[in-house]
């Protein structure tokens, strides 16, 4: 698999360290790696960075993680960049909300390793 | 269950207790690498000198606190991490985390009620001289587990 470049946005740090982690484990190559603790932080990530793939919270001060995602979708040059979420909220509405929105995959946190490359890895176009 | 079946009811009916400790085990194995065992309250009274909480609200509103000494706090923090070096800023972090995924992961067990409550940013203390007034009416649940034979305490109060 090709090296890849990926936007972490969370609140806390120590969970976008986790984050990286587990997509290392998963096999996935980083390039490098962006962070944002939020959703403002990460829209002005992205117009300075190109990246392949975002992982993102939801529950975060400033922007939330479903208002980014709708941000994102507006975004002519990062619409197509595949986002994840990994968030607390386990709920089949914030689910819904999330897929409409946008994201193409969703993790319930407390997450496994196997867990982040079981979702992130289709939305690479890579098989699990 | 009626949505406006009581906090007292619906944590009689439907046992919490298990479900809080079962989501404790849960976090704790998951993210931290660890089993960790409810153990006697009476027994194991944990050293404060760390509390996260979390602020729940909607079907169900109150607080979520977990609660442990300082050396326990940096180490659930290194472990989280792969057995690195922490700041103090990650080790509040890293507790801040478990408090999130430990509500979260008791809501998602509640049947009817993850869509309709809805939890705050986590919030930590470091020290021990304070005291802490939650908007509740005394109605909790809660369990203390031992984290490398040290008492952790999670504690959920909430409005009835």
């Amino acid at each position: 698999m090709d090296k890849i470049q990926a936007l972490i946005v969370d609140d806390s740090s120590v969970m976008r360290k986790i984050v990286e982690r587990s997509l290392r484990q998963a096999g996935i190559e980083l390039e490098k790696v962006v962070e944002a603790s939020n959703g403002a932080e990460a829209l002005s990530a992205l117009h300075n960075n190109l990246v392949d793939l975002i992982l993102c919270d939801i529950n975060m001060p400033v922007m939330d993680g479903l208002e980014f995602v709708r941000e994102v979708a507006k975004l002519e040059s990062a619409k197509h960049i595949p986002i994840v979420m990994i968030t607390t909220e386990g709920s089949e509405s914030h689910v819904v909300q999330a897929l409409t929105a946008g994201a193409r995959g969703y993790i319930r946190k407390p997450f496994t390793p196997d867990q982040v490359k079981e979702h992130v890895l289709p939305v690479l176009g890579k098989k699990p | 269950m009626s949505t406006d079946t009581s906090f007292i009811t619906r944590s009689h009916e439907e046992n919490w207790l298990p479900v809080l400790e079962l989501a404790v085990e849960e976090v704790f194995e998951i993210m931290v690498g660890c089993r960790v065992k409810p153990v006697a309250q009476s027994e194991h009274k944990p050293n404060g000198e760390f509390t996260a909480m979390i602020g729940l609200a909607g079907a169900l509103c109150g607080i979520l606190t977990v609660c442990c000494d300082a050396k326990t706090a940096g180490q659930i923090a290194r472990k989280m991490l792969g057995d690195t070096a922490t700041s103090a800023d990650e080790v509040g972090d890293a507790l801040g985390e478990i408090c999130n995924m430990i509500a979260g992961n008791f809501k998602n067990k509640l049947a009817g009620t993850d869509e309709r409550c809805m939890l705050s940013v986590p919030t930590v203390i470091s020290g021990e001289e304070y005291s802490l007034h939650s908007m509740t009416d005394g109605n909790s649940v809660e369990t203390i587990v031992l984290f490398e034979d040290i008492p952790v305490a999670v504690r959920l109060e909430l409005q009835s």
